[in-house]
C-alpha cells in the first residue's frame, strides 16, 4: 500500500514536530504539522496557547520524546515538608527558591523554553538557567503553586529535574573565582609597571630630572605590590607546603625567583641604584596564573566524583496495612516497611518479595546484563531496577545497611583519591634537577665574584635566579597540558584534572569491563530459531515491532529487513511483557516467557528472548544480545600491540566465543563479583604495572578506584556516571588506542617546548652571571620565552592531534 | 613636568576604574556562563520578564 511505504522511508515529513522521532501508523496532525504520539502533541498545544513557538524556531526537534508518560504519583514525595525543605533553598516573602538539576537542558530552545516558564505556569516567577551545569534557578510563589506541582510541570514539558538522595541538603556550589581575581589584579599591574618602565628601557632618565625618575619607580613598586602580596601567593603557600613537608616541589623555585627579584628590585629603587625588574616579575606572576586557569579548566556539566547517593531516589513507597501509599525518604525506611517499587524504580533496600513479578536488571551492581526473575520470598538486594510491573517488597535492612551501601562503605570505596593536581607528574623531577642546576650556577657565580670583584656578588647571584627560573617549565607545563585537555574534550574525553593525561599515557594493562562498555545496546545481534517463517510472516511481524517504539523492536524489525509494513489494528503494549495486535487478518504476540507462556527451550540462554505466537500458535523465539560497538574489533587489535587486555565481566560465559577473538584467554574472566574486579587489579599493581580499569557501572566503581586510571564509558554524558578520573563517550571508544596515544605525546610535548625556552634563559645567564643584565634585556627575554612556550605548545598540540582523525 | 604627573595620574586613575569594573562582574557571575547569553540575543521575545 502506498502509504506505508511512505512511513518506511525516513523523509522529513514523518518526522515528529517536537522532538524528530518517525512517526509510525499513529500520526496525529495538529495545524498541519505531524507528531509522533500525545505526548509531543501536547507540549506543542502548550507551547503554542503560551505564545512561545520559537521554542521550534530556534532549534529543530528540540523537545523530549514524552511517550512515557509518569506515573501520576511519582512525585508525591515533594509534598513532604522535611523532604520539601531539604530541597528548597530559601523562602522570602512567600517566594521559595530552589534549584534543579535538569539533564536534558542541551540546546538554546531548552533556555529560551525554561526562562519563559512563567508564561506556562503562572505560580513560576522567575527561572535562570546554568547552561553549562544545566541546572535551573527557580522563584515560586508558594501560595499559589507547590514545589510537587512545579517539578511535575517541568516533567510535563519533556526537563524532568534530577532528584536523587544526593539532592538534599545540598549547599549551592559557588564558583571559585578567586584565581581569576588574581589573574586579573596581576594582568593590570603588569601592563602597567611595562609601560611606566618605557622610559627606562629607552636611557631617558639618564640626563635631568631626578623627581620625575622617581615617580615612576616609586609607582612601579606601589603597582607590584598587589602582585607581590596577592597574585602570586598562590606560589607561596605552595612552596610553604611543600617546605613543610620536606619536599622541593615546582612551586618552590618560582616563588624563590618572584622572591629575589621583588627584594633586588626594591633595593635598587630604594637606594637609587636603578629601576628594578618589577616587569619580568609581574610578567611571570600574570603568564603562570594564565597557565593554571587554562589547566585548572572544569567541565562543569561533568562530575567526576558521584557515588550511590547520586542514583538513589530521595523517597520510596511505603504501603502501610491499609494499603495506603506514604512517600518516605530514604533514610527513614526500616526494616519490616512495606516498600511498593514500580516499573523502572532502583530498589533502594534489601528486603524479600511480596508480591508480584519480579525481573530485576542488575547491570548496575553486578554487571549481569541480563534480567534476573525473583520468585516470592527471594531476597532483592538494593541497586537492583525493576523491569516488570509494580512489586512489593519487605524490607529486611536499612538503606544504609543494605549489600550495596555496604559495599561502597569499605576501602578503597570510600577512600579519596589522591587528586591533586601535581601528583608525581614527571615536571617534578625535570624542575628539581634544574632548580638544583640554577642554585649551583648562583653559587658559582657568586663565589667567582668573591674573588674578582666583590661588588657584582650581589648583582650576578640574583640576576642568576631571576633569569633562570624553571618558570618556563612550569608555563609550558600548564598551557600543553590545557591544549591537550580541550582537544581531548573535543573528541569526547574528558579529563578530572591534567595529572591524568600524563598517567593515561604510561598505562601498561587496560582492564575492560564487559556489559555496556565494548557492546552496546545500539547494536543488537538477533537470531531466530523456530518454525521458519514466510515473507509475509517477516512483514507482519516487523509491522508489530513498530508502535511500540521499544530498542528490541527495532532491532527485530531490522532483523527481519522488510520492505514493507502493514498497519496494526487493536494494538496493545503490556510493560515489561510485550506486545500484541493484529495485522492483516491475524492475530500477533511477541512478548517474554511470562506473557506467551512458550514451551521448554533447550539451548542455553545466551541473551534476552522475545516469543512470538500467531493466532495463538507458538511459531518461535528471537534471541537478542548487545554486539559490538561499530569500530571497537580494529582498536582492540591495534591496542593489543601495545598494552595487554583483560577483561572482567560480572555475566556468565555466554559470550565467551565473541570475546576471545579479541582479548587473550588467561585475561578473560567471567561471573566477577564488583570485589574479585578489585582483587584482580590490586594483584596487578602488586606487580608494579600501571593498570587502567574502563568500566560503566557501580559494580566497576571500586575497581576503578584502585586502578591507576579509571575510566567510565559512558553511553550519554547527560546521565550519570560513577567516580572516576576520565569520562568517555561511548561513541568515540573506537579512538580509544589514539587517544592513549595522543597523551603518551604530552611529555614529548613539554620535553620540546622546555627545551626551546631554556635557550633564552641559557642566554639569559650568558649576561646574568657577568652582572649585566639590565632590566631591558631582562624584559625582553621573559615575554619572548613566554610567547615562545604559549605558541610552540599549542603547535605542538594540534599536530599531535592530527593523529586523532 | 607637572603635567606628566597629572597625566600619570589620571591614566592610573581610570584604569584602576576599569579592573575595579572587572572584578564587579566576575564578582557578579556575569562569566560564569559565557554559552546561553549569545544565545540569549537571539530570542525574540525578552525572557524573564512577565508579559502583561
Amino acid at each position: 500500500m502506498p502509504g506505508e511505504e511512505d512511513a518506511v522511508k525516513n523523509n522529513e515529513s514523518t518526522l515528529c514536530y517536537h522532538c524528530g522521532e518517525p512517526c509510525f501508523n499513529n500520526d496525529i496532525f495538529f495545524e498541519n504539522k505531524i507528531f509522533c504520539c500525545n505526548g509531543c502533541n501536547t507540549v506543542y498545544r502548550l507551547l503554542n496557547n503560551a505564545g512561545l513557538c520559537s521554542y521550534y524556531d530556534l532549534n529543530e526537534y528540540a523537545g523530549k520524546n514524552l511517550r512515557q508518560k509518569n506515573r501520576q504519583n511519582q512525585f508525591a514525595y515533594l509534598d513532604e515538608t522535611n523532604i520539601k525543605n531539604s530541597l528548597i533553598n530559601f523562602r522570602q516573602d512567600g517566594q521559595v527558591h530552589v534549584t534543579f538539576l535538569i539533564p536534558f537542558i542541551h540546546c538554546s530552545s531548552c533556555v529560551y523554553l525554561l526562562e519563559n516558564l512563567h508564561r506556562i505556569e503562572q505560580g513560576v516567577t522567575r527561572v535562570d538557567i546554568q547552561f553549562l551545569k544545566k541546572e535551573a534557578s527557580i522563584i515560586f510563589n508558594e501560595a499559589e503553586i507547590t514545589l510537587r506541582q512545579v517539578v511535575e510541570r517541568l516533567a510535563d514539558i519533556g526537563y524532568e529535574p534530577h532528584i536523587s538522595l544526593n539532592s538534599a541538603d545540598k549547599k549551592q556550589s559557588i564558583t571559585d573565582r578567586t584565581l581569576i581575581f588574581r589573574l586579573g589584579v596581576a594582568g593590570f599591574c603588569f601592563g602597567n609597571i611595562m609601560l611606566l618602565s618605557f622610559p627606562e628601557y629607552f636611557g631617558y632618565h639618564a640626563q635631568g630630572d631626578d623627581f620625575l625618575k622617581n615617580i615612576f619607580r616609586y609607582l612601579n613598586v606601589v603597582l607590584a605590590l598587589p602582585v607581590f602580596f596577592y597574585s602570586a601567593a598562590v606560589f607561596f603557600t605552595s612552596a610553604w607546603k611543600g617546605l613543610r613537608h620536606r619536599h622541593l616541589n615546582i612551586d618552590f623555585p618560582v616563588a624563590l625567583a618572584i622572591l629575589v627579584t621583588f627584594i633586588r628590585s626594591l633595593v635598587e629603587v630604594f637606594s637609587g641604584a636603578g629601576g628594578g625588574y618589577f616587569d619580568s616579575m609581574t610578567g611571570i606572576v600574570f603568564f603562570m596564573l594564565a597557565g593554571r586557569v587554562l589547566q585548572d579548566r572544569t567541565y562543569a556539566q561533568l562530575s567526576f566524583e558521584r557515588n550511590y547517593t547520586d542514583y538513589f531516589p530521595m523517597a520510596a513507597t511505603i504501603v502501610d496495612s491499609d494499603g495506603m501509599e506514604k512517600p518516605t525518604p530514604l533514610p527513614q525506611i526500616k526494616a519490616g516497611d512495606t516498600l511498593r517499587i514500580y516499573n523502572g524504580e532502583l530498589i533502594p533496600a534489601d528486603g524479600i518479595l511480596v508480591k508480584g513479578n519480579a525481573e530485576i536488571d542488575y547491570s548496575f551492581v553486578t554487571g549481569e546484563s541480563l534480567s534476573v526473575k525473583k520468585e516470592m520470598g527471594e531476597i532483592l538486594y538494593a541497586g537492583g531496577r525493576q523491569m516488570a510491573g509494580p512489586i512489593e517488597l519487605l524490607t529486611i535492612k536499612e538503606v544504609a545497611q543494605s549489600y550495596l551501601t555496604g559495599l561502597w562503605h569499605k576501602e578503597p570505596y570510600s577512600e579519596e583519591r589522591n587528586s591533586s593536581a601535581g601528583g608525581n607528574s614527571f615536571v617534578h623531577g625535570l624542575a628539581k634537577n634544574f632548580t638544583f642546576l640554577v642554585l649551583a650556577i648562583a653559587l658559582f657565580s657568586g663565589i667567582y665574584w668573591y674573588m674578582h670583584d666583590a661588588t657584582k656578588i650581589w648583582p650576578s647571584v640574583t640576576a642568576v635566579l631571576i633569569i633562570a627560573c624553571p618558570c618556563g617549565l612550569l608555563l609550558t607545563a600548564t598551557f600543553a597540558r590545557g591544549h591537550i585537555m580541550r582537544i581531548l574534550g573535543k573528541n569526547g574525553f574528558f579529563v578530572k584534572n591534567a595529572f591524568v593525561i600524563e598517567k593515561f599515557g604510561e598505562i601498561e594493562h587496560l582492564v575492560f569491563d564487559k556489559t555496556g562498555t565494548l557492546t552496546s545496546a545500539a547494536n543488537m545481534e538477533v537470531s531466530y530459531h523456530g518454525a521458519s517463517l514466510s515473507s509475509l510472516e517477516k512483514i507482519r511481524i516487523a509491522s508489530l515491532t513498530i508502535p511500540a517504539y521499544h530498542s528490541l523492536g527495532k532491532a527485530i524489525k531490522n532483523y527481519l529487513s522488510v520492505d514493507q509494513l502493514f498497519p496494526v489494528n487493536n494494538f496493545q503494549y503490556f510493560e515489561g511483557m510485550g506486545v500484541e495486535g493484529e495485522i492483516d487478518g491475524h492475530f500477533y504476540q511477541i512478548g517474554t516467557s511470562s506473557f506467551i507462556h512458550p514451551p521448554i527451550i533447550s539451548e542455553i540462554e545466551k541473551g534476552t528472548r522475545l516469543f512470538i505466537k500467531e493466532d495463538g500458535i507458538y511459531l518461535g523465539y528471537f534471541e537478542l544480545r548487545q554486539g559490538f560497538r561499530p569500530g571497537i574489533r580494529s582498536m582492540i587489535s591495534r591496542l593489543s600491540k601495545r598494552v595487554s587486555l583483560s577483561m572482567l565481566s560480572g555475566d556468565e560465559p555466554h559470550q565467551k566465543g565473541l570475546l576471545s577473538e579479541l582479548i587473550p584467554a588467561e585475561g578473560l574472566r567471567f561471573k566477577q563479583m564488583p570485589e574479585d574486579k578489585l582483587n584482580y587489579i590490586q594483584s596487578l599493581k602488586a606487580s608494579g604495572i600501571k593498570v587502567a580499569m574502563a568500566g560503566d557501572g557501580l559494580n566497576d566503581a571500586g575497581a576503578m578506584k584502585e586502578s591507576d586510571v579509571g575510566i567510565c564509558i559512558a553511553e550519554d554524558t547527560n546521565q550519570f556516571t560513577p567516580a572516576s578520573d576520565a569520562i568517555i563517550d561511548g561513541k568515540q571508544l573506537h579512538l580509544f588506542d589514539k587517544l592513549m596515544t595522543f597523551c603518551r605525546q604530552e611529555k614529548n610535548i613539554i620535553k620540546i617546548c622546555f627545551g626551546f625556552s631554556v635557550i633564552y634563559n641559557v642566554i639569559g645567564i650568558y649576561f646574568a652571571v657577568q652582572a649585566s643584565l639590565s632590566p631591558l634585556l631582562a624584559a625582553i627575554i621573559m615575554p619572548c620565552s613566554t610567547l615562545t612556550i604559549i605558541f610552540l605548545t599549542w603547535i605542538l598540540s594540534h599536530i599531535a592531534a592530527t593523529k586523532l582523525r | 613636568m607637572s603635567a606628566m604627573i597629572i597625566l600619570l595620574v589620571a591614566s592610573l586613575i581610570v584604569a584602576i576604574i576599569f579592573l575595579l569594573a572587572f572584578i564587579w562582574s566576575v564578582k557578579n557571575g556575569q562569566y560564569d556562563d559565557d554559552v546561553s547569553p549569545a544565545h540569549k540575543i537571539l530570542f525574540e521575545d525578552q525572557v524573564n520578564q512577565k508579559s502583561k
